[in-house]
């Protein structure tokens, strides 16, 4: 599995706090749920999704 | 002392004939114990009667009503439903006046975000699905029945209560003219979601129940659209939940429109509400058409069966045995299946040709079915109507994506309701070659009808028996032959149909025999319900016995 470099993750980073910002609390979770559709089709393996799921739900 | 109400109900399409009740032999001093009693007089107590009188049983059916059903209810009869109801002998009435259709919409913010096309073969007579109100598919069925003498109908007569012995069951039924014991060997409960006998009985359904409340309303209103399943995701007028539209015979269209939590049937029903409700429906879609309301409901959504539907001599069948989510046409489309499942098997035991093993597969047959639409229905629920914040959150984020991105939309398929296929039976053959087929319905599947000629299939030359297709340009051999025969002298039904040429079906370009993986020999031994119970390459006199004896339920 390909991984991100710094600069990259950074990048990301930045990239979804604006997002987050921008569509507001309301439609937070909303765009979260679209957002993890979109990229598991794009990475299409279900068994790496779901261990991502499992990681996510870890120490919060 | 049960006094029916005997008024017509009310309709702006549909007239309704009262069926009076009739003094029975028991009130006046004849008692005696019928071989089947069957509660209910909807589609599946009707099916389930005329079903076991094509078997020359004859059925008492108990209805506490004096009219059929008020309003639509069932309204999308399956392609398998059509052709149970052939054999029952209502299909052509069916088709005069039903509406088919096989093309579903879902639309969201405006736009068909999903299309789905039901397949139809050119060897089926019967379109995938078919509208029509469930009063009419039940004049349909209790004027066959009164056609029939081997059916009597028993009107305005309310079960109080049931009893069960090990040979036989009493019902306690109430009428006009007083109380009287009914008793019989077979009692089979078609009495509805809400059965009396079930609840006397105290059984416990198994499953879910879902929060999600449904207003189902009929409205006559002039909408120039086809026929085809229309369902609303997440519109302005009632945020977060679904409606769904549907066109139906005489000019009535069925709105099915989802409540939001909270509310009470009593408020949702209340005509201020419906009219704005409609109206905003009818607003969105851009109809302006004048409606009146000819009937409405509420509905709950609920995924569950009984765990067993033979109780001593007491058997459950349709929504008496399980409740079923109306989303994928999954009711009466079911029931259909359990009246076809059980009435042959009841009709062997009684003539003495079936054995008690082959009724409890009844049983073990049919839960599993429901089981198994249980599962995909829940599937359809979670979409349609979401039981919690998650479902609900991945639902939005479906539909939200389902504007631009294709990957997303066959979420929307409704998993419409389809045939059990039987491949796990006790009545399957132990030793045939079902696993060579390349081709053509293995066992446990309903046969795959064959267009014959112009009007002319299959199913339309099956009768109230096991059938044999036997595929060869020769003549049968004489043991296949003698081994019917004796089956026969047994008081076994079973028919051979031969395919092939000079033979009953002529099979001139091959069609029937390459639909089946068939070479001269080769045959399918199929259970009086249409189902394949063995299909062997080349077949053999013994191995024909053998199956039909383990489709009997006396195998090992």
């Amino acid at each position: 599995m390909s991984q991100l470099g710094l600069a990259e993750l950074e990048a990301v980073y930045d990239a979804l706090a604006a997002a987050i910002n921008q569509v507001g609390t309301e439609q937070e979770s909303l765009f979260l749920t679209k957002l993890v559709l979109l990229l598991a089709n794009q990475l299409g393996d279900q068994t790496q999704i779901e261990q991502a799921i499992t990681t996510a739900l870890r120490d919060l | 002392m049960y006094i029916p109400d005997q008024t017509p109900r009310h309709s702006v399409y549909y007239n309704y004939s009262i069926y009076p009740f009739q003094t029975p032999p028991e009130l006046r001093g004849t008692t005696q114990t019928y071989p089947v009693v069957i509660v209910g007089a909807g589609p599946i107590g009707l099916v389930t009667a005329l079903e076991l009188a094509r078997y020359n049983i004859p059925v008492q059916v108990i209805s506490a009503e004096v009219q059929v059903s008020h309003g639509s209810r069932a309204i999308v009869f399956t392609r398998r439903s059509m052709e149970i109801l052939q054999q029952v002998g209502i299909a052509e009435r069916m088709l005069a006046t039903a509406y088919p259709w096989r093309s579903g919409n879902s639309i969201y913010r405006g736009q068909r975000v999903f299309r789905l096309e039901a397949p139809h073969d050119e060897d089926d007579r019967f379109q995938p699905l078919n509208n029509l109100q469930q009063q009419y598919v039940e004049q349909y069925l209790i004027e066959q029945a009164q056609l029939n003498p081997l059916i009597e109908l028993r009107w305005g007569s309310q079960v109080m209560g049931v009893t069960s012995f090990s040979e036989h069951a009493e019902l306690q039924i109430d009428t006009p003219e007083g109380e009287y014991t009914l008793s019989c060997n077979w009692l089979i409960a078609a009495d509805g979601a809400k059965s009396t006998i079930r609840q006397v009985l105290g059984l416990r359904m198994e499953g879910a129940s879902y929060r999600g409340r449904f207003v189902i309303a009929d409205i006559k209103i002039d909408i120039p659209w086809p026929t085809e399943r229309l369902a609303y995701f997440d519109p302005d007028w009632n945020r977060g939940n679904t409606i769904l539209m549907h066109r139906q015979p005489e000019g009535i269209w069925r709105l099915d429109y989802q409540l939001p939590p909270n509310e009470t049937p009593e408020q949702a029903l209340a005509p201020e509400s419906l009219n704005t409700r409609i109206q905003a429906q009818l607003d969105m879609v851009g109809v302006t058409a004048p409606w009146e309301l000819d009937w409405c409901s509420v509905y709950s959504a609920r995924a569950m069966t009984l765990p067993d539907y033979m109780h001593d001599r007491i058997i459950f069948t349709g929504d008496a045995a399980h409740m079923l989510p109306i989303f994928g046409v999954r009711g009466a489309n079911t029931g259909f299946q359990d009246a076809q499942n059980l009435a042959w098997k009841l009709a062997m035991l009684l003539k003495g040709i079936g054995t008690p093993k082959l009724l409890t597969t009844y049983s073990s047959e049919r839960v599993t079915a429901a089981q198994e639409i249980i599962a995909e229905a829940s599937k359809s629920t979670r979409f349609m109507a979401p039981p919690d914040r998650g479902f609900r959150l991945l639902r939005d984020a479906v539909l939200s994506l389902s504007l631009t991105q294709a990957f997303v939309r066959p979420l929307f398929h409704w998993r419409t309701s389809r045939p059990h296929d039987y491949h796990d039976s006790a009545l399957n053959a132990l030793q045939d070659d079902n696993a060579q087929f390349t081709a053509g319905p293995a066992q446990g599947m309903p046969l795959q009808n064959i267009r014959l000629a112009d009007n002319d299939y299959l199913f339309d030359h099956l009768g109230a028996a096991f059938h044999v297709l036997y595929f060869t340009d020769q003549i049968v051999p004489v043991a296949i032959l003698d081994a019917i025969q004796t089956l026969q002298h047994t008081g076994i039904p079973i028919q051979l149909l031969t395919i092939g040429n000079q033979q009953r079906f002529t099979d001139q370009d091959g069609h029937f025999a390459k639909r089946y993986d068939a070479l001269t020999g080769s045959a399918y031994l199929v259970r009086p319900d249409q189902h394949v119970c063995a299909r062997w390459k080349s077949l053999s006199a013994d191995q024909l016995k053998a199956a039909i004896y383990q489709a009997l339920g006396q195998g090992a």
